[in-house]
């Protein structure tokens, strides 16, 4: 693979309510492919990508992060998505009395007035939520109906880079081959980048990831054949997976 | 006043429309069932769509008491005369007030409507309104009390005294558009018969100097209902005291209350509620959410929960605070700046969807919330 960085992140550290959760840690991410992020409960993932998106609570104490070729380690969080950073939130809030229906306005770009258009109204009803256009977001959705209307509101913010965490968590088969497939088709029209969270292997079914990362002890590595990798961790666990890896350099950053 | 006086709405001068339809009146009166316009001391338009003739009677109280001997059992019945200084001032001398009365098993497709505006420099304007329900009727009001945006203070003193018949349903929706040197006490109480409804909601957007109301529904009927429901949007320095009270003495009865308020810019705002149940079938919850906009503003929420008969049963929610900093956080993840992530969430917040209005008020009472939401 030759693509290039899409985001890169230098020596980052970072603290959560005064505890250091993320320690010096180095990796890039590719552009046009997707990345899979394994990694022990409580390792930091959700650390990681809540400080990539800037989100409050979530302190740099040292390193930088690079969007694109730019440092936007102090940026705010609609100035990062504006850049085409974007995240889809594992419990995402209920927002009493804004209705879903123009919330995907204001991510397509539109006022509240303006109507969908035939190609998005498919994708919307693609996604099992034309009846949910006139719910308030989130309130009273199941597990799996936040994750569709998490992925649809990400993919109509058309990013260049998304940050998934664990969409397929609570969903079933169904909604997670939906969820899975329209993030791969995404990513492949638009030659757009995607870093997701999961602990499980089923979401690689659908989306052809280019590389498997482990996050551990703070550090991340990222190695080729996510699937493999995969296969490893649930052989060897996250620690045998990591030292096997690197004792055969098969992974392109690993660093310590 | 004399009750054959049938002006046209288009003989009302053209300003004072326009501010009214501001507050929700609708100009063309073929929408409405029926139009009253009370200016300062004078009723100065009550006509009732042809439509709906036969269906429901509308005219200023006082040509009313003219008309129906029976009607004067009607006033002073439910609200104290002695109860304070401004019921007294009320019963002392009024200027008129509404009448309106729908016939037994009457349905008013249409909204029926009534204004009520200052337009005087330091005026007190002093009403007494009448709404009878009568047996299996169902109507939706819309009433709007005003004050012209060229007087600079003035103060609103109202009685109303609405009776919901037995299998009755009447939806009741009062919109507050004052401005910020008003003085405003309204005297409201319901009584509601067997297997009857009455559903207040109560809309106030604009500043004002200063509000202080808490009707009262009398639910004696067996299985009546009442629900009231608030927007309150607390600016500019605003004092609003606001509150509802609900009796339960009708077997199976029940009352559902709903508040959502806003104070900002040193406005100061007390949200009450009362339930008191006096019969043992009965049920009531009482809803609160305010936010707090800033710390000059205040918001206090006291809800009230009485039970006097076994199995009565009463609750609660009130929750008082800031704007939730990680829904916020959410919609800027989307794209949007801090402050239009705020303005959304307000506008959510205020959402007219709790008041259960016909599409036909929902637009208008709609356009009211974003017109002074967006301002800010």
């Amino acid at each position: 693979m030759i693509n290039m960085d899409i985001l890169e992140v230098r020596d980052l550290s970072v603290n959560v309510e005064d505890k250091l959760i993320l320690k010096n840690i180095t990796f890039s991410l590719k552009e046009g492919v997707s990345h899979i992020l394994f990694g022990p409960n409580g390792s930091g993932k959700t650390t990681l990508i809540s400080t990539l998106m800037g989100l409050p609570g979530y302190e740099v104490v040292s390193g930088k992060i690079f969007f694109m070729g730019e440092d936007i380690t102090q940026k705010g969080v609609d100035e990062r998505a504006k850049l085409g950073l974007v995240v889809s939130f594992q419990n995402p809030p209920e927002i009493t009395g804004v209705r879903l229906g123009d919330l995907l306005k204001l991510c397509l770009g539109k006022a509240s007035t303006d109507e969908f258009t035939e190609e998005e109204q498919k994708q919307i009803e693609a996604f099992k939520l034309t009846s949910f256009l006139n719910r308030e977001t989130n309130v009273g959705f199941s597990g799996g109906e936040r994750k569709r209307s998490e992925i649809l509101q990400l993919i109509f913010l058309k990013p260049k880079l998304m940050l998934l965490d664990e969409p397929d968590s609570g969903v079933d088969v169904e909604s997670l081959r939906l969820i899975a497939s329209e993030i791969q088709h995404y990513v492949e029209a638009t030659g757009s980048s995607a870093l997701i969270i999961t602990h499980k292997g089923d979401i690689m079914e659908h989306v052809k990831a280019g590389y498997g990362c482990i996050l551990l002890q703070g550090q991340f590595h990222c190695f080729t054949e996510p699937m493999g990798i995969y296969e490893d961790i649930k052989k060897l666990g996250y620690e045998g997976c990591v030292a096997c890896r690197m004792r055969t350099r098969e992974g392109w950053q690993s660093e310590q | 006043m004399s009750s054959n006086k049938k002006n046209d709405l288009v003989n009302v001068p053209h300003q004072i429309l326009e501010e009214a339809q501001k507050a929700g009146i609708e100009a063309q009166e073929e929408k409405r069932a029926g139009t009253f316009f009370h200016v300062d001391q004078t009723t100065v338009h009550s006509k009732v769509n042809e439509l709906f003739e036969g269906k429901l009677e509308l005219m200023d109280v006082k040509d009313a008491l003219q008309k129906y001997s029976w009607l004067k059992d009607y006033m002073w019945k439910l609200v104290d005369k002695n109860k304070d200084e401004f019921t007294k001032k009320v019963a002392e001398d009024y200027s008129g007030g509404y009448f309106m009365r729908i016939l037994p098993g009457a349905e008013l497709t249409f909204p029926l409507q009534s204004c009520l505006m200052i337009t005087q420099k330091n005026l007190e304007q002093r009403v007494h309104n009448i709404i009878i329900a009568e047996e299996g009727s169902k109507a939706h009001i819309i009433t709007s009390c005003l004050q012209h945006s060229n007087v600079p203070s003035a103060a609103h003193l109202g009685i109303s005294e609405i009776y919901v018949k037995k299998g009755a349903v009447l939806n009741f929706t009062m919109i507050h558009q004052w401005s910020e040197n008003t003085l405003v006490r309204p005297r409201s109480a319901v009584e509601i018969g067997d297997g009857a409804t009455f559903v207040s909601n109560y809309v106030c957007m604009r500043p004002v100097r200063d509000v202080q109301m808490y009707p009262a529904a009398y639910c004696r009927g067996v299985n009546s209902r009442v629900s009231f429901n608030s927007i309150l949007y607390g600016h500019k320095d605003s004092q609003l005291d606001i509150g509802s009270k609900a009796v339960l003495s009708g077997k199976g009865s029940k009352a559902e209350m709903v508040s959502r308020a806003i104070a900002r810019e040193g406005s100061k705002m007390i949200i009450r509620g009362m339930i008191e149940g006096d019969s043992s079938d009965c049920k009531g919850h009482l809803e609160c959410r305010g936010l707090l906009m800033d710390d000059k503003s205040f918001m206090q929420s006291i809800p009230e929960l009485i039970a006097k008969k076994k199995g009565v049963e009463i609750t609660h929610e009130a929750a008082v605070g800031k704007i939730s900093e990680k829904e916020i956080t959410y919609l800027m993840t989307r794209k949007l700046s801090r402050d239009q992530a705020v303005s959304l969430i307000i506008r959510g917040f205020m959402d007219v969807g709790i008041l259960g209005l016909p599409d036909a008020l929902n637009v208008e009472i709609k356009s009211i919330v974003d017109a002074s939401t967006q301002a800010d």
